[in-house]
């Protein structure tokens, strides 16, 4: 019989150690069939930074160097500079990348680093135990948005994809989900794209993420599925917010 | 024959990390180190295999040099004191991943946005390590432009010993004077590859660097290995420059520029027959105790000067044990004294000490 599904191979056998529900393993895992599928493997870096998936490197089986709290894209720009025939990754959730990192991603994104960003937004600081985000949707209730995220005090959430979009140097943007398997397909899809583009030394790629943390949303695990398609598309519209590629 | 050039310090410090084999260089301007930036633009940026950017932000800079050094190569960046303020956070962790790196601080006058002119305020944030958790960095203080030179090719060779970053302490005074100088290295054709680069795990396990340690016993255990590192290096590289002291009654201890200037001071009242000598530490961390402790043996009095409220005065007084008199003087604004303002200092205590 045809095996059809089985465990990556670039998959460590370590425990995840992410709660039920999280995205965060969803994604592991395709970053790890990509590894194996793309033949990108062996000159593959990954760089994650602080956050619930500061851990990465103990279940994505390529070499790894973790990052200062948001310098994952400065990080990488020193590795790739140094080393232009590695394949470097940045790994990284909303708090990092569109808040303490927000700087070194622009940049790097408009100098069109020849890196790929992977940047899961759950719409809160999971690793501190759900504190507000940049991208916290309005009247989203988080321990430092008790009240629920209020436009007045707190701002909007923010959307980095598309200002990442607005730089020259960016090549591919797409924001997708992985609450559903076909959200999931379409993840892997954009994701092996982002880093064809690095490969064919094209530019900065990105693809931003939806991805449930039920754990600090304070739902189930099929209601924070369905808050993802009923709430945060609204405000992070799915899809490609970017593609010069001309693929 | 090694042909001399004439060169500011700071153009001195990129030259000879280019032939110290630097393949990346990353910074963000500020006074009074620009030349050194413009510099690595103008001769590594576009050498083969090499890399210049020019960061977003002292703490985008930091952060790739982190990136580069772990793919493996020689790299630096350089700023001035609220820069590498801004860089301290980096330098903790390239100190905690055990990564070569060399960062160079022309120094100027703080606290806060201070001034551009030449002070020695960061003496305390270079030595103490200067950012989070336990950790040491080597810093060397040169005081001429050949010594920023030769301390450049030293720094990235003790950074690659000890897998550390190293700190060059200049100042804008040195950073943007002139003088002779002479290299006896030429480039590197390819620079070198360190052997536990990282670079995709292609015929060997893959590895990882980092510095999150959720078990308190191994991060004891990290920190002791550090901790024994630093005791080796304190053994092995101190270094100390004098100047007259075989018959000095009175001993200057200054470093840096001060002691350039104390060098012009020393040498006017020598010519009034005062029995001065100057103490230079080279390396500021390790501290050169045992050799101040020996060049303090003989003499009746100590003067430490420098530009600063008295910062290496307390790594003075830890090296001689608190067991002598030491006076001091500085001048903490970035008024760089001129030799015979210094002299006459010198003279009034070499008076007021009794010595003649
Ligand atoms: C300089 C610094 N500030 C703060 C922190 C604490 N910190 C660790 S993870 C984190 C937020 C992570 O949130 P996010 O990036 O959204 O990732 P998630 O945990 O949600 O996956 C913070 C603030 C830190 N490690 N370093
Ligand atoms: S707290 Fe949220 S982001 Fe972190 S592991 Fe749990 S579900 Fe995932």
């Amino acid at each position: 019989m045809e095996k059809v599904y089985q465990r990556p191979r670039y998959l460590t056998r370590a425990n995840f150690h992410y709660c039920p529900g999280c995205g965060h393993s969803i994604v592991h895992r395709i970053v790890c069939e990509l590894m194996d599928e793309m033949n990108i493997h062996d000159r593959a870096i990954g760089v994650p930074p602080p956050g619930c998936s500061v851990f990465a490197y103990n279940y994505i089986e390529t070499d790894f160097v973790e990052s200062a709290h948001g310098r994952g894209a400065a990080v990488a720009t020193g590795i790739k500079r140094a080393a232009p025939d590695t394949v470097v990754f940045t790994y990284q959730g909303d708090g990092d990348i569109s808040a303490i990192g927000t700087g070194e991603t622009i940049h790097a994104a408009n100098r069109g680093e020849r890196i790929t960003g992977i940047f899961i937004n759950n719409a809160v600081y999971g690793m501190t135990g759900g504190q507000m985000a940049p991208t916290t949707l309005l009247s989203q209730k988080t321990t430092t948005s008790p009240f629920g995220r209020d436009k007045n005090f707190e701002g909007y959430p923010i959307k980095l994809s598309e200002m990442l979009a607005l730089t020259d140097g960016a090549v591919y943007i797409e924001r997708t989900a992985v609450n559903s398997p076909k959200n999931i397909i379409k993840t892997k899809k954009a994701l092996q794209k982002a880093f064809q583009v690095q490969l064919d030394n094209l530019g900065y790629s990105l693809v931003e993420i939806l991805s449930p943390c039920p754990t600090n949303w304070k739902m189930g695990v099929l209601d924070s599925w369905k808050w993802v398609d009923e709430e945060m598309t609204k405000v992070f519209p799915l899809g490609v917010i970017k593609d010069t590629t001309g693929k | 024959m090694v042909a001399k050039v004439l060169m500011y310090g700071n153009t001195a410090i990129g030259e000879a990390a280019i032939r110290a084999g630097c393949q990346c260089y990353f910074g963000y301007p500020i006074t009074p180190q620009n030349e050194l930036t413009e510099y690595m633009a103008a001769n590594l940026g576009r050498r083969p295999g090499c890399a210049f950017v020019q960061a977003e932000s002292e703490i985008a800079a930091i952060n790739m040099v982190h990136g580069a050094s772990v793919a493996g190569v020689r790299t630096m960046t350089s700023s001035s004191s609220p820069g590498i303020s801004l860089k301290q956070e980096g330098i903790s962790y390239l100190a905690a991943c055990e990564l070569p790196a060399v960062i160079v601080n022309i120094s100027r006058g703080g606290p806060g946005l201070g001034s551009i002119i030449a002070a020695q305020s960061d003496y305390f944030q270079a030595t103490r390590g200067g950012g989070h958790g336990d950790y040491r960095t080597i810093v060397l203080a040169p005081a001429s432009v050949q010594e920023f030179a030769d301390l450049t090719m030293r720094a990235f060779d003790l950074a690659d010993t000890y897998r550390m970053p190293v700190l060059i302490l200049g100042d804008g005074m040195l950073g943007q004077m002139m003088e002779p100088v002479e290299f006896d290295r030429e480039a590197p054709a390819v620079p070198p590859v360190r052997a536990d680069a990282l670079r995709g795990a292609s015929g060997r396990p893959r590895k990882i660097v980092k510095s999150f340690t959720s078990n308190p016993a191994d991060l004891e255990e990290i920190n002791w290995s550090l901790y024994r590192r630093y005791q080796v290096i304190k053994e092995k590289e101190p270094a100390a420059d004098t100047f007259l002291t075989d018959d000095a009654e009175l001993l200057v201890v200054a470093f840096g520029a001060s002691a350039r200037i104390a060098k012009g001071a020393i040498k006017e009242v020598r010519a009034g027959g005062m029995k001065v000598g100057l103490f230079r530490p080279v390396t500021l961390w390790p501290f050169p105790d045992k050799a101040l402790r020996a060049a303090a043996e003989r003499v009746k009095g100590i003067l430490v000067f420098e530009m600063n409220m008295g910062q290496m005065i307390e790594d003075v007084r830890l090296s001689l044990n608190g067991d002598r008199r030491i006076d001091f003087y500085g001048r903490p604004g970035g008024i760089i004294p001129a030799p015979s303002e210094v002299a006459r200092v010198i003279a009034r205590h070499y008076h007021q000490q009794g010595l003649k």
